[in-house]
């Protein structure tokens, strides 16, 4: 099993997986770029070093669970599940393709390691709260956690907050959650489309444990989570500041990436800018 | 398959109950046999008629408050822990908010999350056309993997909901706040997908859903008293998946049809039976339910009787139906 990976190693993944991203949607012809790009570093911690998973064994039955609620950053979990090994990495060019088992937004029926259908927002953390709920008050296995990824748009939904009302009252402490918290939405700033702030109050208020964190950074991403394991009475969530599009200095910070992929031209740019632009990718402390 | 109908129930001393009474029964048995049911309801518990099940298993119970899109979407959720999630509230909210959860989270994600719609239909009374839900047959049938239940009466809910509690896919148990006659006894079959054929005849078949199957047998006794047409009474507590095979023999023999459902006809089980006969058999087709528009407020026996859901009211429908339409002959 991985989880040994070092931090570096860690980098070195998010890296990978931010290439197979770029090419996956610059070979698919549609998808998002800004989301799953400035997801990679949580995500690719996830799937190398927080989530109990087994590869070869999608439904053990001691596993962790990842909801991903903001479906349509999927290419993200995609490349991570070929980079750990869940299916090879070629058939990551297969996304959003007849056939494939690659959908546009992820089918739990479809590939096996997608836990549950997602990509309408709003619905992920629901699901996660049944799971969690299950774990804590029905099967009371204290060993298993409900990991989700919730996008900082999609909290514009109703159906979120029903959710965090929920998990509040339930203090549903096996579920950990975390917010890609990049400021931006298909009509623009999140704050003008819809204003979040206080984000962190509201989930406090909610009866939330909240921890705000650098979302590209590997070992805060890792300890929040297990912070989040820890904290007993509260659901967790962490709110992890991220650059959209990150690691393509051209997409960073610019919602009109949000959803749509790189040309080909474009791909080929931001492949050769992925390669080089060590300082923003690559761990500070590490050479 | 023999029906086995209750003894003289076209007689005004007819025993009724609340449909969903037999719901709260069928969950607290399933409940009692099988640990992986659970219950979910959105603060409508006891008149979901839900309270039996927490009251025996309150461990197994989960109250979500009024957040419908939440209850079946953490319902979803239970069911990927291998749990068998029911979930109650007035049909006018679930599924009437909450379709596009049902549809991702229960249906494409084939969950089998079991969806219960209480005070279904104009007969809900007083409260009005706000929660008089009369389009859920129409969205519920047409999702995929979604099965569809209107049970006639208390007796045949209580089987439906444990027959439900094992089919292992999403399912839809659609009940009705008011007392309404019990034509079934504990020896009536329910099978999901099955038909009943409750009276025989040659002239007309009457195929009915929910309660309104009990009305038709109704309607067929005055026409066969009062107009010598002999109806055939079809019982079609399942209109997803429909029994094609019943339906078609019965059609096929009387020559024309007519449906009631106390709901939509767009869209709704007289469509079911519409898009069955027009590709398959096609023939004069009379669908009698609501027609295009809402409810409103009143006693429930004078809703009944004023958008003409009543036997009388049908049969006098169904008598210029058959004078004015042609009999189908293969």
């Amino acid at each position: 099993m991985s989880g040994q990976l070092t931090i570096p190693q860690l980098e070195k993944k998010a890296l990978a997986i931010r290439r197979d991203i770029i090419s996956m949607l610059e070979h698919a012809g549609s998808g998002h770029s800004a989301g799953p790009l400035g997801m990679a570093d949580i995500i690719t911690a996830l799937f190398f070093s927080i989530l109990k998973i087994d590869p070869q064994n999608p439904e053990w039955n001691e596993r962790d669970y990842f909801i991903l609620s903001n479906g349509h950053t999927v290419p993200v979990v995609y490349a991570a599940m070929a980079e750990r090994g869940f299916f090879d990495v070629t058939e990551l060019s297969t996304l959003r393709q007849l056939g494939s088992r690659l959908q546009g937004h992820p089918e739990r029926t479809k590939l096996p390691g997608i836990e549950t259908t997602s990509g309408p927002l709003g619905e992920g953390l629901s699901q996660a709260a049944g799971i969690a709920y299950s774990l804590q008050y029905l099967d009371k296995n204290p060993h298993r956690f409900v990991y989700t990824m919730l996008g900082d748009g999609e909290l514009n939904e109703g159906n979120i907050w029903e959710a965090a009302m929920f998990a509040g009252k339930y203090k549903l402490s096996q579920l950990v959650c975390f917010i890609d918290r990049n400021n931006i939405q298909i009509d623009g700033s999140t704050e003008d489309v819809m204003p979040l702030e206080n984000l962190r109050a509201k989930w406090e208020s909610f009866g939330w444990h909240v921890q705000e964190i650098d979302g590209h950074n590997m070992e805060s991403i890792i300890e929040s989570a297990s912070m989040g394991r820890a904290i007993s009475n509260k659901p967790s969530m962490v709110i992890a500041h991220t650059i959209p599009g990150k690691g393509v200095d051209f997409m960073e910070y610019d919602y009109k990436w949000h959803g749509v992929p790189p040309n080909k031209e474009q791909a080929k740019d931001a492949l050769k800018k992925l390669r080089t632009l060590n300082g923003k990718i690559t761990h500070e402390g590490m050479a | 398959m023999q029906f086995y109908l209750r003894d003289n129930i076209l007689n005004d001393d007819v025993e009724k109950e609340p449909i969903r009474a037999g719901f709260g029964r069928g969950l607290k048995a399933a409940g009692d046999k099988d640990e992986n049911i659970v219950a979910l309801c959105a603060d409508l518990t006891e008149s979901t008629q839900m309270h039996l099940f927490k009251n025996a298993h309150p461990n197994r119970f989960i109250e979500t408050g009024i957040a419908e899109q939440n209850l079946v979407t953490v319902a979803a959720g239970l069911a990927r822990t291998g749990k068998i999630p029911f979930t109650s509230s007035y049909a006018a909210f679930s599924p009437g908010r909450n379709w596009e959860q049902i549809r991702t989270t229960a249906c494409l994600n084939e969950m089998p999350v079991k969806i219960i719609g209480s005070h279904a239909g104009i007969s809900v009374g007083p409260d009005g056309a706000t929660h008089q839900m009369l389009e859920d047959i129409a969205l519920m049938r047409v999702l995929p993997h979604m099965v569809v239940i209107a049970p006639g009466d208390s007796i045949e809910a209580e089987k439906a909901t444990q027959a439900i509690a094992e089919n292992n896919s999403p399912s839809y148990l659609r009940l009705a706040r008011d007392k309404t006659p019990i034509f079934s006894t504990e020896k009536s079959p329910f099978e999901i997908g099955k038909a009943y054929v409750l009276r025989k005849g040659h002239d007309v078949a009457l195929f009915g859903t929910g309660a309104m199957t009990y009305e038709l047998l109704r309607a067929a006794q005055i026409l066969a008293d009062n107009f010598a047409i002999e109806a055939e009474v079809v019982h079609v507590p399942t209109i997803k998946p429909l029994d094609t095979e019943t339906l078609l023999e019965s059609a096929r023999r009387c020559g024309r049809v007519v449906t009631a459902e106390e709901a939509q006809i767009a869209g709704g089980f007289g469509s079911a039976v519409a898009e069955l006969l027009s590709e398959q058999l096609p023939m004069p087709l009379k669908r009698l339910g609501m027609n295009d528009r809402f409810g409103e407020s009143g006693q429930p026996a004078q809703l009944m009787d004023h958008f003409g859901l009543t036997g009388e009211k049908m049969a006098k429908q169904i008598v210029q139906f058959v004078q004015n339409s042609y009999q189908y002959h293969q």
